[in-house]
Order: structure tokens, then C-alpha cells, then sequence
């Protein structure tokens, strides 16, 4: 069995003294493990970087077999976010919530194509918290709990959409809100224009995206909680100066 | 099966986890100890067992030592103000090797990672806030390595030090003796962003 593709690392773990069992989500074979050869090693290790993207080639004798990788990397994503501690805490965030929640060896290209567009956004672009947040919607579409925020769920309007229903993750107006006002999430305008509107309102933006992923996701893939990742990431933005 | 002894047999299977060693160069260093028996086997034998019976991790950094404060921490001309915090004893060797740093330190004993499920209490992170209230510190240095775990490490106990004390990290850039032809395009980039007026 033989493949070559594009992917973008998510983890290493060392394997023995010098190799290490990459996780990599690739564009056409989805999140895909293997071993790589001397990955452990001074010459190799520094390229394995949680984000870089690389050029893999996986071989196995047989398809159920975890196989091993040769890696040519391509792109160091490491040093745009070394420097940038929000940048470092969206990386660690998309990396560890594709990890928990992709299946392996699925593939998933429009989710793909998203996290690369993020990933090469981190840290070079002003834009990219933005981008976060529509990969997190893109990560709950893709993963069949996506939000539907086109229409009101009772009246069919799109106008005036204030709210969102817990339950469906569907937008609500609030004329047809009325008494259930209280028990709904409160739609944050970054959610539905992607316009920027400051940190805390993007951050409202994540504790919507957060929730579904809580409450909906993670219990579909076992009840374990969200990587502790995302939650610092979360932590961090809410403590950004609301001006910057 | 195996003719030999089952005692050289159990030195041998220890020996093969260490680090470096399998069991045919495991095989191979017993039987050279064997044979040094008076030079090295005897030695190395009661080093061991003093090393064994008294080796253990200083209560207030995290060093290694004989005692349960370690020499670092009792030396009183040691008491500089400044903390380095690194990830583990072998960075604090590779630090002391330098020679250049006469302040104390902290070893996390690892970094922060979300696929290894360690958390910041994990680290004695805790700790490290504590010893800084404690022992009047006015600089912590971040001694972590430039990996995307380490600078995760060391912006989160940025934060959690934020407006208590100075935190500084190490320079990223050119290692002494390296040539820019050898070097990453990351390492490059880290070095020109840092870059000083001669």
C-alpha cells in the first residue's frame, strides 16, 4: 500500500528512542497516523512542528497497518505564531479540537481547505480571529451539528435574527423569540456577518461555537470534554484589551 | 534458550532499557563489566546503590540532588532575584554547564500538551507563582525549548505571572558557530526578527 499527499501536522508523539508516530490530516486521506523513521532525531524533529505542512508518502504492507511516512515539509507555520500568543493558542486549538474530533483515515476536503486557509492566516494576518470562528462553524458543519443561522426557526424571517436555539442551533427573530427569549443564546454579530466587532464580541462568537461543541459534539464522540487547548485559547482572547 | 546465568540475564534485560542500549549492546556492556570487575562492576555497583538510596527531586525547584533542598537552592549567593524555569533537570545541567547564570531555578518536569492531557497544575506552574511571592523574585527567565510545546509553556506562565514580576525568555536565532547555508527558514526568520544594532 502506497499514497503520497499534502497535510498539515497535528501531533508527534516520540516512538522508541528515534522515531515518532505522526498525526497528520491530510487533504484526500483525512487524519492519518504513521511512523516516521529517525523523527525523533536533531535533523528531523525541529520540522515536525504541530501545523507545519508536509509533503507525506505513506507506505504499509497492508491498509489496516499504521505504515510509516516519509516527510518532505513544505511549510513551517511555527515561528508566524512563536511570537504571537493568541496566534500560538488558535494553532494549539485547531490542531488539538481536529485531533479530538476527526474520525481517522475519513476524508473531510471542505473542512480541509478551511483549516488550511486558517492555519496560513495565523499570526501574518489581522483577519484571522475571524477565521477562527467561521472554521469552528465549518468544523461543526462538517462534523453534522452545524448551525443554521439563514432564517428565523418560527417565522421563517430573516431579518432581525437575535438569537440562537440551544437545541437546533437554529437562528431565532425576536419577534418569534417571545416568551422563550430567556432560555435561547444571544446571537452575537460576529457569528452572523462575519463583520469585525471587537474581541468580546468574538469571543461571545466562540462561547456559541463552544457550546455546541460541548454539548452536541463531544457527547456524540463519547462524552470526554473539549481539549483544554481550546479552552485557554477562549480564556486568552476574552483578556485581549477590547480595542485592539 | 539462554545458557547464561539468570542473574547476568536480569542485569542484561535491565540494562537494555536504558537509554542507547538494546540487547545485544546491553549483552555486550555486561559482559565488559564483567570482565572490569574490579574497575568497573564493584564501583559501579555501589554507586548505584548511593545514588539509589539518596538521589531524590529538591522540594522547592524540582532539581535533583541528595537532599531534600537542593545546592542551588541553599546556596545563599544564589538568591540573585532571578529564576530560570526550565523544562527539565537536563536543561538545568545543560544551563549550569554554561556557567553563566548564577540565579536558581525551577523545572517544570515537562510542557504543556494537549494530547498528553497536561494540564498547567501538572507542572507546578502553582508553584512557581508561589516561589515568586516568596522569594522577592524580579525576573523570571523562560529557558524553554522553541517548539510550539514550549512556547505554549512559556506564554501561559507569561500570563500567569503578567504584572507580578519581569518575564524574559532566551533569544531565538544564529547558534554560535552556525552557518546561515545550514539553517532553517524558521530559524532565519526568528534570528532577522530579533536582529540588533551593532
Amino acid at each position: 500500500m502506497q499514497w503520497r499527499d499534502q497535510g498539515a501536522l497535528l501531533s508527534v508523539r516520540q516512538h522508541g528512542e528515534s522515531s515518532a508516530i505522526i498525526e497528520v490530516f491530510t487533504a484526500e486521506h483525512g487524519r492519518h497516523l504513521g511512523v516516521v523513521r529517525g523523527g525523533a532525531s536533531r535533523r528531523i524533529a525541529p520540522l515536525l512542528q504541530p501545523g507545519a505542512q508536509l509533503d507525506l508518502t505513506w507506505r504499509a504492507r497492508l491498509d489496516e497497518h499504521i505504515g510509516s511516512y516519509n516527510v518532505e515539509p513544505l511549510k513551517s507555520r511555527a515561528v508566524a505564531v512563536m511570537g504571537d500568543r493568541l496566534a500560538l493558542a488558535a494553532l494549539n486549538s485547531v490542531t488539538s479540537l481536529l485531533a479530538f474530533v476527526l474520525p481517522e483515515r475519513e476524508s473531510h476536503p471542505a473542512l480541509y481547505g478551511h483549516t488550511i486557509a486558517l492555519l496560513d492566516l495565523l499570526g501574518n494576518s489581522s483577519v484571522w480571529n475571524l477565521a477562527y470562528l467561521k472554521w469552528e462553524m465549518a468544523l461543526l458543519e462538517e462534523m453534522g451539528f452545524g448551525l443554521d443561522l439563514s432564517s428565523c426557526a418560527a417565522t421563517g424571517s430573516r431579518e432581525d435574527l437575535v438569537y440562537i436555539s440551544p437545541k437546533t442551533g437554529r437562528a431565532v427573530s425576536s419577534q418569534g423569540a417571545g416568551e422563550w427569549a430567556d432560555r435561547l443564546l444571544p446571537m452575537p454579530q460576529s457569528l452572523l456577518s462575519f463583520q469585525w466587532a471587537g474581541h468580546q464580541d468574538l469571543a461571545a462568537g466562540l462561547k456559541i461555537t463552544g457550546f455546541f461543541l460541548e454539548n452536541h459534539l463531544a457527547p456524540a464522540l463519547g462524552n470526554t470534554p473539549l481539549p483544554g487547548a481550546r479552552a485557554r485559547f477562549v480564556d486568552r482572547l476574552a483578556r485581549q484589551p477590547s480595542d485592539e | 534458550m539462554s545458557d547464561t546465568p539468570k542473574e547476568i540475564d536480569a542485569l542484561i534485560a535491565l540494562m537494555a532499557k536504558l537509554p542507547g542500549l538494546g540487547p545485544r549492546s546491553a549483552r555486550r556492556a555486561v559482559l565488559h563489566l564483567i570482565k572490569k570487575r574490579a574497575l568497573l562492576l564493584t564501583p559501579l555497583a555501589d554507586a548505584m546503590h548511593a545514588v539509589g538510596a539518596s538521589a531524590r527531586e529538591c522540594l522547592n525547584c524540582g532539581n535533583i540532588g541528595t537532599s531534600e533542598i537542593c545546592a542551588i537552592c541553599t546556596d545563599e549567593a544564589r538568591a540573585t532575584g532571578q529564576i530560570c524555569v526550565v523544562e527539565d533537570v537536563a536543561d538545568l545541567w545543560a544551563m549550569e554547564r554554561a556557567g553563566v547564570f548564577r540565579g536558581r531555578y525551577h523545572v517544570l518536569g515537562g510542557t504543556l500538551s494537549a494530547l498528553d492531557a497536561v494540564g498547567p497544575e501538572d507542572l507546578g506552574i502553582p508553584r512557581l507563582t508561589t516561589r515568586v511571592k516568596a522569594e522577592a523574585i524580579t525576573e523570571v527567565i523562560l529557558a524553554l525549548n522553541a517548539t510550539i510545546d514550549g512556547q505554549t509553556t512559556a506564554h501561559y506562565i507569561a500570563d500567569q505571572l503578567e504584572n507580578k514580576v519581569t518575564v524574559t525568555s532566551l533569544a531565538q536565532g544564529v547558534p554560535i558557530g552556525g552557518e546561515l547555508d545550514y539553517l532553517d527558514d524558521g530559524t532565519i526568520s526568528a534570528a532577522l526578527r530579533a536582529r540588533k544594532t551593532l
